[in-house]
């Protein structure tokens, strides 16, 4: 209760939500293009580790947090790709392609991230993103420091949600995914290339995700360790449920879990004597419970996981 | 008039199947050109030519004089040839404008709805389509749907306009609205390809008719110089009896009772209302109606494989509503041959063997003491592919590499020899060629022969009116009517099939 | 015959694509200095060819061929059970439980009773998401996904709350009566008969699929559900028991983890065997008779994996990347099936062609003459 009316304390407790609500949006909007174009995207989850993975590398290589989000990105983008080869192109299952890019960068980065820094990896701090505090804006009592005293890619996740939007219900590539994603048939028949759209859709999808592990490494812990994504893309995965696959929905079902992240934290702190891990399994819970409370409410894309073929009936 | 389209020597090969054989073809400007054939004989193959979906092994394409190729359908859109197919190619959840402007090139990056919309409305008002553009295409009846295609297609300039079987969706009174608005497109200078296996719209649309029969081209000829019959005969290759044989069977006591049955479909709407009928022992009861009426719902209450709402389902006078599937087939002896054979009647990727044994996989003498037995399986499964003459390389094939003809002998091999009390039968003749239809026909007889209750399903008339003793006509879930093959006139069951319920 | 060699060689898929990841993982041996040879020398011999090591692979072994199992059922019935893990921990967690706190019964009814137990707690952990899918839709993926992680934390909070030791340095529970402990196999060496649990399980599985209308029933379901609703089968209750058996499966994986090497409950007792078993399902191309099999495998690598380590100084996490190179290959290998009538088409016109060739020859040759 003292939570609400202190506001120092609420502002510390909104800025701790949207902290770790921010891989979630990332990785939650990046899956709504591609599902909505009609492919599963379990692959969040290993697109975010790449990402971490890949910003970690950069960073270190390039001394300069910008090169770990370059890095960040080529890393997510090709587990895109091998995702849409295997997807898109070969016509594997879906789930079945998703899952054996998780297990590959659960290990590739393992390995390499051993191979790069050696003993130090748990010990050293690698460049990141700093706050930059919006003159004006961050003044705004309790909120204003929570938004906008921020680093540049919660500014940047802050410009994709609404972009992404744009991108899906404003622009004809947009109207391709929404209409590939439901009847790819009827796509092709009106002369959309369905195969380059899901590659387009899949690889943008894996590189937002990989920005979100590139949060996580750059502006929170400057450091990599080995499975640090720790379910967040699965958690991602039932915000793009509960967010109905709009790119707001997303972003509000993501807060929705940042916020009880949060709330296990705060438990944690004031209830040192009770095991933490009670509290860890919140989040989780918490998606379990929104995907049971949304069951037969939602429709997901009616072509989802299904492979297009020119010419088969 | 000259030539807008000519085809010349065009052959398409599937595997070593010749779906199109040196077909010739020359459509002239302006013209509503119709292409009959029954089906399998090429037609739909012969159009995805000329819509750059499939490419032919030999052959060349003209378009006013010259020699094109059409290599996607990107190309043909830009040589102003449109295509409406007969499964229609439209994005449910998007609204009329979002679909018509769909893989439209320089919509620019930001589309304007708003224009677009005007646009459309303005197009739909000059051919007197009456079509919202901002409306979401899954609220939209059949005949408005196919609107928007031919919208699709006009608002892309298209002056040839390919139809793919367009009036098989449409209810007789929206047929009637679909011929005016050819009327419309051949005045405005529009050239439309037509094609259809439905005698009766050629005659009353079409300026110039080819006939085609197993991928070769049989006849050109103009709607002034030929009659009905002659079609008929060109279509088929032979005189068609149109009266099959109908043996009369002395009906014993009712066998199948349906009662006030209210159901819902996969959209939770309403999909059957108060159905009630009744089927005797040597009696087949067809039900005929525009696909989507009903008839499927009404086919999976009756074989437990959707819930009824209220209602009951009696067989031999015992309430069977609320027993499963299992039940009904095996202590109610129903067989049930599906609509759609690749999606429920089979699993394609089981061998035919498995096939033959899914109906009775736990029972003798597929299984015993739930071991199945794979040498009774496969032995029965080589008597049925003898007895039915389905043609295979192995019993041990996948049922996927039959062909569809095939693979409705082997549903109803399994549906017919463990000697069921009823039959339900939807759509058996659907995409069989003629041999196959004969040989579904007269298995379909021979049950009624012995003396079982059949429910025919089907969305062709003629196929009911050959073989039906009573013919019940389905529309917006509801049985409008129950007639006799002689009552059936094509005005009578078009005004029940359009809803228009008589006063008895 | 050439055919029938055809036909073989896309059989083998799975092999080809375990040769590709050693090739691949080799170049990411050298990348760490190492010479490829020499590592994988060590990692098989270690894993294969040495009494404690081999003892070490079966200890491995024995989670992993269950967790196989766990993913290989529901699989068949067109579900992906990716909850192995979470039903692990939820088996070790019960069957620990029953092990410590039953009041005093002799030992012939305890074991059994813990061992099943550790079986009800993975099968309920399965059992929940079956429920979920069969009645309310909800996609198994993320739900069994969802449910590892509160599993994980779970056992997590028992072991370092209620159940744990009194003064334990890290979250551990007392340890269990030695009188529950499983048998060992193979003398001075941690290799314990839950490996033939394993195998005991995998012949059921493969006798149950293969011959009985329970796995025809299954097949069908996972093939296309309509048709088997259509055929009378009870398709909410197929996804309910599949997935119910999948979990008790893997939960007895984590009860012979606990009664079979650790005597204890302790924290983070799995480092990941249900993801192994997503792996070893696939490579065995989902049939239960080659779980084993691939579960050897796959233990192996990891068995040898430290014993690598220590010999040549690089890296044991190449061994989690090459599995995950196996298991994109193996994914990527499921694209290409055998098409019989295309093969013999392929075949049959390059037969006329060489008998064309040859007649064209043997003129050549008359003409010449």
């Amino acid at each position: 209760m003292e939570l609400l009316f202190d506001p120092a304390q609420l502002s510390d407790f909104l800025g701790t939500t949207l902290r770790l609500s921010i891989p979630i949006i990332f990785a939650a909007v990046g899956g709504v293009i591609s599902e909505r174009s009609g492919v599963f995207n379990i692959s969040l989850e290993g697109c975010i580790l790449g990402g971490a993975f890949g910003a970690a590398v950069g960073a270190f290589l390039f001394g300069s947090p910008f090169g770990g989000l370059a890095l960040a990105l080529l890393c997510a983008g090709l587990a895109g790709v091998t995702l849409a080869v295997l997807g898109v192109s070969l016509g594997i299952n879906q789930i079945v392609a998703g899952i054996a890019i998780n297990i590959l960068m659960l290990g590739l980065t393992a390995f390499l991230a051993r191979l790069i820094f050696g003993g130090e990896a748990t010990t050293m701090t690698l460049p990141g993103f700093y706050p930059i505090a919006i003159p004006g804006l961050s003044a705004i009592p309790v909120v204003g420091s929570v938004l906008f005293n921020q680093d540049l890619l919660v500014y940047l996740m802050y410009l994709m949600v609404p972009a992404v939007w744009w991108v899906m219900y404003r622009t004809p590539w947009g109207l391709n995914v929404r209409a590939i994603g439901d009847y790819p048939r009827a796509a092709d028949t009106a002369g959309v290339n369905v195969q380059a759209v899901r590659y387009c859709a899949v690889i943008a999808s894996c590189m937002m995700a990989g920005l979100g592990g590139a949060y996580i490494v750059l502006s929170q812990v400057f450091v990599f360790t080995e499975h640090m994504s720790a379910g967040k893309g699965f958690i991602a995965l039932a915000a793009l449920i509960l967010g109905r696959w709009n790119p707001i929905g997303a972003l509000l079902a993501a807060l929705l879990f940042g916020f009880f992240d949060a709330l296990q934290l705060r438990l944690q702190f004031n209830s040192p004597e009770v095991p933490y891990q009670i509290f860890s399994m919140l989040p989780y819970l918490v998606s379990i419970l929104a995907l049971v409370l949304l069951a037969g409410k939602v429709r997901p894309p009616a072509a989802i996981g299904t492979k297009f073929e020119r010419g088969a009936k | 008039m000259d030539s807008y389209l000519r085809l010349a020597g065009i052959t398409k090969l599937f595997g070593d199947f010749k779906a199109l054989d040196d077909v010739n073809i020359d459509v002239a400007e302006a013209t509503v050109h119709a292409i009959l054939g029954e089906n399998g004989a090429g037609k739909t193959t012969l159009m995805n030519i000329i819509y750059g979906l499939y490419q032919p092994e030999q052959g060349d394409i003209f378009l006013k004089g010259c020699k094109v190729a059409i290599p996607t359908p990107r190309d043909a859109i830009h040589m102003g040839i449109g295509m409406i197919h007969q499964h229609f190619m439209l994005v449910d959840t998007l609204t009329v404008t979002e679909n018509v402007i769909l893989g439209l090139e320089g919509l620019g990056a930001n589309i304007k709805l708003k224009e677009h919309e005007e646009k459309i409305a303005a197009l739909s008002q000059d051919f007197g389509f009456q079509v919202d553009p901002k409306a979401e295409i899954w609220k939209l009846p059949m005949g408005m749907r196919q609107r928007v295609e031919i919208l699709k297609v006009l608002y892309r300039d298209a002056s040839l306009l390919i139809l793919d079987e367009p009036t098989s969706v449409l209810a007789p009174n929206e047929i009637t609205s679909f011929l005016d608005g050819l009327d419309r497109l051949r005045a405005s200078g529009k050239t439309v390809l037509f094609i259809t296996h439905k005698l009766e719209e050629v005659m009353s649309a079409g300026d110039r008719i080819t006939v085609m029969r197993h991928g070769k081209i049989t006849a050109h000829t103009d709607v002034q110089h030929t009659n009905a019959t002659e079609m008929a005969r060109l279509m088929v290759g032979r005189d068609v009896v149109l009266d099959l044989e109908r043996p009369k069977v002395d009906q014993g006591e009712v066998v199948l009772e349906v009662a006030a049955a209210n159901a819902t479909d996969e959209r939770g709407l309403h999909a059957l209302k108060d159905v009630s009928l009744t089927i005797r022992e040597g009696e087949i009861l067809g039900i005929a109606g525009v696909d989507g009426n009903g008839q499927a719902e009404l086919a999976e209450v009756i074989t437990g494989m959707r819930a009824l709402d209220s209602g009951r389902i009696l067989v031999r006078g015992e309430d069977i509503s609320h027993k499963t599937v299992a039940q009904r087939r095996h202590q109610h002896r129903m067989g049930y041959v599906p609509e759609d054979r690749h999606g429920t009647g089979l699993v394609l990727d089981f061998p035919v063997t498995k096939n033959c044994m899914l109906r009775d996989y736990d029972q003798a003498p597929f299984a015993r003491h739930s071991v199945i037995q794979a040498a009774a399986v496969a032995e029965r499964a080589e008597q049925w592919v003898e007895k039915y003459d389905v043609r295979l390389r192995s019993v041990h094939q996948q049922a996927r590499f039959l062909s569809g003809g095939n693979q409705q002998k082997v549903i109803f091999a399994r549906e017919v020899e463990f000697g069921p009390d009823i039959l339900v039968v939807m759509q058996p003749c659907k995409g069989l060629d003629v041999g196959a239809i004969e040989a579904v026909q007269n298995t379909i007889i021979a049950q009624k022969k012995a003396g079982k209750a059949i429910l025919y399903i089907s969305t062709e008339l003629e196929d009911i009116l050959g073989v039906c003793d009573r013919i019940g006509v389905m529309c917006h879930g509801e049985i409008t009517g129950v007639i006799s093959p002689e009552e059936a006139t094509a005005e009578r069951v078009g005004m029940l099939m359009a809803g228009i319920k008589e006063t008895a | 015959m050439m055919l029938k060699g055809i036909e073989l060689f896309y059989l083998l898929r799975p092999v080809w694509a375990v040769l590709l990841a050693l090739v691949l993982g080799s170049a990411l041996i050298a990348l760490g200095g190492v010479n490829p040879l020499a590592a994988y020398k060590e990692l098989f011999g270690g894993a294969f060819f040495d009494y404690y090591g081999f003892a070490n692979t079966l200890v491995k072994m024995s989670p992993i061929l269950l967790a196989g199992l766990a993913v290989v059922i529901p699989l068949r019935a067109g579900l992906f059970n990716i909850g192995a893990e979470g039903q692990i921990y939820m088996g070790g967690l019960l069957a620990a439980m029953a092990a410590l706190y039953l009041p005093e019964i002799p030992a012939a009814i305890h074991i059994p009773v813990v061992i099943i137990a550790g079986a009800i707690g993975g099968g309920l952990w399965g059992f929940i998401p079956g429920y979920l899918k069969a009645y309310h839709g909800i996609n198994e993926v993320i739900v069994t996904i969802l449910m590892n992680y509160v599993g994980i934390n779970l056992v997590s909070y028992f072991a370092g709350g209620p159940m744990m030791q009194e003064g334990a340095p890290y979250p551990y529970s007392e340890e269990i009566a030695e009188y529950l402990w499983l048998p060992w196999i193979m003398g001075g060496t941690d290799a314990h008969a839950g490996i033939l649990f394993g195998l005991g399980l995998a012949l059921i599985a493969w006798l149950t699929i293969r011959f009985t209308t329970v796995g025809f029933a299954l097949d069908t379901v996972g093939k296309n559900q309509t048709a088997g609703r259509y055929a009378g089968i009870n398709v909410k209750r197929q996804i309910l028991v599949s997935m119910f058996v999948a979990g008790a499966f893997a939960g007895l994986a984590g009860t012979f983890e606990v009664i079979g090497l650790k005597f204890r409950l302790y924290h983070l007792f799995s480092p990941g065997y249900g993801y192994d078993g997503i792996v070893v399902a696939f490579l065995a191309g989902l049939n239960p008779i080659l779980v084993p099999l691939s579960a050897f495998f796959l233990s192996g690598l990891k068995a040898g994996a430290h014993i690598m380590q220590r010999a040549t100084g690089l890296e044991s996490t190449v061994i989690d990347a090459i599995q995950g190179l196996v298991i994109i290959f193996v994914a990527a290998s499921l694209a290409f099936r055998f098409n019989q009538s295309q093969w013999k088409r392929i075949l049959d016109r390059r037969k006329s062609m060489e008998r064309q060739l040859a007649e064209q020859n043997a003129g050549a040759k008359s003409g010449s003459d």
